[in-house]
């Protein structure tokens, strides 16, 4: 089959994120850029899929500024085929622009399905898989945990946690768009071999402004701040009894939540 | 014409808390634009929850019979609203992104405020699972958001009052994606994204039959169950449960963290908790620069106690 993966570089998750003096937005300089932690399970199951129908490519399709191409390699070498990185370089976007040039790739490649994160741990905006889908007129399931591909490989079915416990099987027509939850796969590690081989894939590169038809951002972050610290409280110290119970009147009296 | 349409959720036959929290941050931003808010309530038999509505204030609403996404945009080309807002549930985040696209509107997800500036929406929202927060500002016509669960006051003008509702049945067959099955694994828990309060554990619970003692606390609570990505990595509980940046963000009003020694993703995810209880063996664990009560201790010898602590508090 021909499996698209549409994947994003973002901080590493134990990054601590710094603030532009002028709060206009991120200071990048002590940053670990890794394949956004729901990207790389969207990767490992694309591969699965298509070890289950038998060969085929993976596409690993970016938009990103030159530094995503390191993440893009970790996928080649991960097993994916080749790469497609929209440059972004210099064009603001957000993530209507970039869900509009992805859907373009997509609809170019023709791919059969398309697998994404279910959301990206840096902007958090659960939008672009979904813009993808929408301006394909896709169908598109989120979040996912677990594939299966249907005997005739028109159809996949997947199991989408709802939360509370509560999980929905569902069965899905392709073309469409599965956004991946950490599921039951572990992403692989890339191997030597792999990572060697990685050198050599293809990775085809396009312009943003020749997507974009003109399209601009719709939304502007403004302004940047970090969270206010949280201050330390009380350690209560004493025997467990004893601890418990004042735990328990804090609760109750001074914090008033039970 | 409606300023502002809301899609409100509803749970045996009531909107959902979060709905409650969306309708009356609706009706005091739809102030600062003179118009009215529409709500819209998806689902079989809404017409009662849609009812709900007028209670804070919102005069009339829609109830939607059937597959939903198929009637909403009809409805929206219809009214015609400025401002669209849904909760950042899991209806939420996945229908709003799509309807955006379509409508080439912006979008700011899981915010924390919302107001009305020069005309147009204006959203603060966390970035970095709330490592940072950023202002949106909207540069199109027509705006879309969805708030994050417990971050605005419900606020009830005349709880006798019912909106208008008017009910439409989707025309919606031969959908691309069929539910074959639903699976209620742990019945009655609330989503840790919408939970008030969550008990939550760690690495150190070292066992999932050692589980039982967050879920015996949890339930006596009334809690969802939570637990740091080293225990689920470790199996002792599913990826439902994970908290942090690789997991789910909780926004709380009491956070019980057992045996969690405080990674920095697995803070971001909870910090915005309005009372946060650290309980861990570890006098150093970076858990407690977060906490505003915490006990230095054997959660596996302080967790019984505080369950009967709390049952006695409660009278059960």
């Amino acid at each position: 089959m021909k499996i698209g993966v549409l994947l994003k570089q973002t901080p590493d998750t134990e990054t601590k994120i710094k603030i532009k003096s002028d709060a206009s937005g991120i200071d990048e300089s002590d940053i670990k850029w890794v394949i956004n932690p729901f990207d790389e399970y969207a990767v490992e199951e694309a591969l699965r899929l298509k070890e289950a129908s038998g060969g085929g490519e993976v596409v690993i399709v970016t938009a990103g500024v030159k530094r995503s191409v390191d993440s893009m390699r970790q996928a080649l070498a991960m097993g994916a085929d080749r790469g497609i990185r929209i440059d972004t370089e210099g064009v603001l976007v957000d993530n209507y622009t970039t869900a509009l040039m992805l859907s373009k790739v997509v609809s170019q490649e023709n791919f059969e399905v398309v697998f994404a994160g279910k959301q990206a741990v840096d902007d958090d905006g659960v939008q672009v898989a979904h813009g993808v889908s929408a301006e394909l007129d896709w169908p598109c399931v989120w979040p996912i945990e677990h594939i299966e591909l249907g005997a005739d490989k028109k159809s996949v079915k997947v199991t989408r946690p709802l939360g509370g416990g509560v999980k929905e099987i569902l069965e899905m027509q392709l073309p469409g768009i599965i956004c991946c939850d950490k599921g039951e796969h572990a992403p692989r590690y890339a191997s030597l071999p792999g990572i060697m081989k990685a050198k050599s894939k293809p990775i085809a590169e396009l312009k943003a402004v020749d997507l974009l038809g003109g399209a601009t951002p719709l939304v502007q972050f403004t302004h940047f701040a970090l969270p206010p610290e949280r201050k330390a409280g009380k350690i209560l110290k004493g025997e467990p009894e004893q601890v418990c119970a004042e735990l328990v009147k804090l609760l109750h009296e001074e914090a008033k939540v039970i | 014409m409606p300023g502002i349409l809301i899609l409100a959720e509803k749970e045996d036959g009531k909107l959902k808390n979060y709905s409650r929290e969306l309708a009356s941050k609706a009706v005091e931003l739809a102030k600062g634009l003179n118009a009215p808010v529409h709500g819209v309530v998806i689902g079989n038999q809404g017409s009662a929850a849609a009812e709900e509505l007028g209670a804070f204030g919102v005069q009339e609403a829609t109830a939607i019979e059937g597959p939903a996404v198929q009637a909403l945009l009809p409805l929206i080309q219809e009214l015609k609203p400025q401002i669209i807002l849904a909760s950042a549930s899991g209806m939420g985040k996945d229908i709003l992104p799509r309807l955006a696209m379509k409508l080439k509107a912006g979008l700011a997800t899981d915010c924390v405020e919302l107001s009305v500036e020069n005309g147009k929406l204006k959203a603060k929202r966390p970035i970095f699972s709330g490592k940072v927060f950023v202002d949106v500002t909207f540069l199109s016509d027509v705006q879309l958001a969805t708030a994050r669960p417990n971050s605005f006051a419900v606020t009830v003008v005349d709880a006798a009052k019912k909106a208008a509702v008017k009910t439409i049945q989707s025309a919606g067959e031969g959908g691309r994606v069929v539910v074959k099955e639903v699976k209620e694994a742990e019945k009655g828990m609330k989503d840790l994204t919408e939970a008030e309060i969550v008990v939550a554990g760690g690495r150190a619970l070292g066992s999932s039959e050692n589980f039982k003692t967050i879920r015996d606390l949890a339930e006596t609570l009334g809690a969802t169950v939570g637990a740091s990505r080293a225990a689920v990595d470790a199996g002792y509980i599913s990826h439902d449960h994970q908290v942090g940046q690789t997991g789910k963000t909780v926004n709380s009003k009491l956070y019980i963290a057992c045996g969690i020694s405080g990674a920095i993703q697995h803070l971001t995810g909870m910090q915005s908790s309005k009372v946060i209880v650290a309980i861990n063996k570890d006098p150093e664990a970076p858990i407690f620069s977060k906490a505003d009560y915490g006990i230095v201790g054997d959660l596996f010898v302080l967790l019984p106690i505080l369950t009967t602590k709390i049952k006695e508090l409660s009278g059960k």
